[in-house]
């Protein structure tokens, strides 16, 4: 009985005529206000990228918003009614999205800024036990599938922030939480130089992640399956 | 000077009975109506049906939303609820028997739910919605006790409240029991048909509706000469539409509208976001069709009150045309040129303004709340893959947000209240 007016309401949802597009991307439409156009980053400085970013990395992000780890109060806001089959959906379509990138945000830092963000990225620091980030972030540092994410095209802000909220326990993964003990390692003078490398690289060509990571990994990643 | 001694004797004395009368009488309100205590931990046997029972009652009362923290272990408890008189943390309800609610009896959760006494014999407080719940019948305080138990325990050690001077006192609490609170029971009208009152007592009791939306006193109790006629939530900034009179869509939709909402998170005049989105998203989705209409045919029936008389205020030219530019750049690709709303092959996604409910409430907060925030509907059923609404808190200045909002509102024959910038700084 209520099953039949459940239908015939739905039914009598003439409304206004059909002229929205059923797709993931008008779906996605209100992201863009922060992400940019389908998820590819802004000239705003600070929010992430998104598009093209690995699946696995980006719905482990989407479950750490609804699930506290991460605190961004409209990210909240935005999944924490949201299905696991949505969530996976979501970080699907942003996965699939190949798209150009602009050119870098960071131009013109001091050369020992470049060389010092450059080492720790390529190299790390075996005397304090900082691994080189493309130990898992893959050689290119484009990232690798499916959960780690890659790092180039990011806002120095944000990816200086990131560092800060890992070492103030604002910032979660997984446990355990390999990135937390990396940005516990590294100075504030480390954390600023690899942000500027990082984000002072052109990207050309839209970066096809990694396929495999060389085992073992240099810390034990709960957001990486083993 | 004896008998000014006598006199002043006297009245102390008569102060002393009177105080003690008052004490006597406020300890009286607040242990009326409490069943003795019968059996033990020990003594309950859930069975099957009960356990599955509960389980559905528990959607039905929304049990999770309070008691299950971000993140944290399902109603392990540790959330807190922020309130105008400090924060009060959810309790633990998983069976551990040192932190949750292994050692208590069936009796002593039916008290806590009927009387808002936990099993140590403290007052709880009202943000445990037991001004609801007391009407919850015995078989289903145990049915949810069955459920509960048969979760995994988890030894998480409740949080004390923080709350401020006096409130965190169980004499105030008392006291607020003694003018507030009496514990009660559905009775049935017998009027009325089975179905209504089911609708009924799931509205008044499980569901919790008053909790949002009735309007409070200073003192943060429930009104009951209002019930369900509207409230805005403290501290959240939301307004929980009347539902006895046309602000929600209960007096001139159709039972199955209501239901829909309640079923599906959206119809095609509205759609579930904030404060109801999560009671779409955690409880009513999960109800049976039987069970939402009951509601639906409950709701339809509450004492209809007529709706503000919203009076247009005289149009300021200047800023209709600077806000319907901003809505031509922000808006009209979704919500239609003139606020008709935007459809899918499916029925409507971007709802109607014309007409709105939400966008013509006297209060302004909830389409400030949804202009700045944005937000998605739930996930359900009935609608797995919502489309949602952009945030322009970051875009938009409050200038351009109350001129926007003002035009929304006065457009295409709508008629609500201006709104400022003033009233966009206090409800974002």
């Amino acid at each position: 009985m209520a099953a039949v007016a459940l239908a015939s309401a739905s039914a009598a949802m003439a409304g206004p005529p059909s002229t929205i597009p059923d797709t993931l991307a008008q779906r996605m439409q209100p992201c863009g206000a922060c992400h940019g156009k389908d998820g590819r980053s802004t000239q705003q400085g600070f929010f992430p990228r998104i598009a093209g970013k690995p699946a696995g990395y980006l719905y482990n992000q989407l479950d750490n918003f609804r699930n506290g780890r991460r605190a961004y109060p409209t990210m909240t806001y935005f999944v924490e009614q949201m299905s696991d089959d949505y969530l996976h959906e979501i970080a699907d379509y942003f996965a699939s999205l190949d798209l150009p990138y602009a050119p870098p945000q960071t131009v013109g830092a001091p050369a020992d800024e470049i060389a010092r963000g450059e080492a720790l990225v390529r190299h790390g620091d075996a005397a304090h036990g900082i691994p080189a980030c493309v130990q898992c972030h893959g050689a290119a540092m484009t990232g690798v599938l499916p959960a780690v994410p890659g790092l180039l095209g990011l806002p120095r802000g944000y990816l200086v922030e990131q560092f800060g909220a890992w070492r103030t326990g604002q910032r979660k993964a997984l446990a355990p939480d390999c990135m937390a003990r990396v940005a516990t390692m590294l100075t504030p003078a480390d954390i600023t130089a690899v942000a500027t490398w990082l984000s002072a690289q052109p990207v050309v060509l839209g970066p096809a992640a990694a396929d495999t990571l060389a085992r073992p990994l240099p810390l034990a990643c709960g957001s990486v399956p083993q | 000077m004896r008998r000014s001694r006598l006199t002043w004797t006297r009245a102390v004395v008569a102060s002393a009975v009177l105080l003690l009368a008052v004490v006597a009488l406020v300890a009286w309100l607040n242990l009326r109506g409490e069943d003795p205590l019968a059996g033990d931990a020990n003594t309950f046997a859930a069975t099957p049906e009960q356990v599955t029972r509960g389980a559905y009652l528990a959607r039905a009362g929304n049990c999770a939303a309070c008691h299950t923290d971000r993140g944290g272990a399902a109603f392990a408890g540790g959330k807190g609820i922020a309130t105008p008189f400090g924060t009060v943390f959810a309790s633990n309800l998983t069976p551990d028997a040192r932190t949750g609610i292994g050692a208590w009896s069936a009796a002593q959760f039916w008290r806590a739910l009927h009387n808002g006494r936990s099993a140590d014999g403290r007052l709880l407080y009202p943000a445990f919605p037991y001004p609801n719940f007391t009407e919850i019948t015995r078989a289903d305080a145990d049915a949810l006790f069955a459920y509960l138990r048969s979760q995994v325990p988890v030894g998480q050690v409740n949080r004390p409240h923080a709350l401020r001077f006096p409130y965190g006192l169980q004499a105030s609490l008392a006291v607020w029991r003694a003018l507030f609170f009496s514990p009660g029971v559905y009775e049935p009208v017998v009027e009325r048909s089975i179905q209504w009152n089911r609708g009924a007592y799931l509205v008044r009791s499980l569901g919790h509706c008053a909790a949002c939306h009735s309007p409070r006193n200073a003192f943060g109790a429930t009104r009951d000469s209002l019930e369900l006629s509207g409230g805005l939530i403290p501290l959240q900034n939301w307004y929980a539409p009347s539902l006895s009179s046309a602000e929600a869509g209960v007096t001139d939709g159709s039972p199955a509208e209501v239901a829909a909402l309640l079923k599906t998170g959206i119809t095609a005049r509205g759609a579930a976001l904030g404060p109801m989105a999560e009671v779409v998203f955690r409880s009513t989705q999960y109800l049976s069709d039987a069970d939402i209409g009951a509601m639906a045919e409950f709701l339809k029936s509450l004492p209809q009150t007529p709706p503000h008389a919203s009076v247009a205020a005289k149009l300021d030219k200047d800023v209709q045309a600077h806000g319907e530019a901003l809505y031509k750049d922000h808006c009209a690709a979704c919500h239609g040129a003139n606020g008709e709303g935007g459809g899918g092959p499916n029925g409507v996604v971007y709802v109607p303004l014309a007409g709105n409910r939400k966008v013509l409430l006297e209060t302004p907060a909830n389409l400030i709340h949804i202009v700045v925030n944005g937000g998605f509907p739930p996930t359900t059923a009935g609608d797995p893959r919502p489309y949602g609404m952009p945030p322009f808190g970051l875009s938009l200045k409050d200038e351009e947000i109350a001129v926007l909002t003002t035009y929304v509102r006065g457009a295409w024959g709508n008629a609500a209240p201006p709104v400022s910038a003033l009233d966009v700084l206090n409800a974002r």
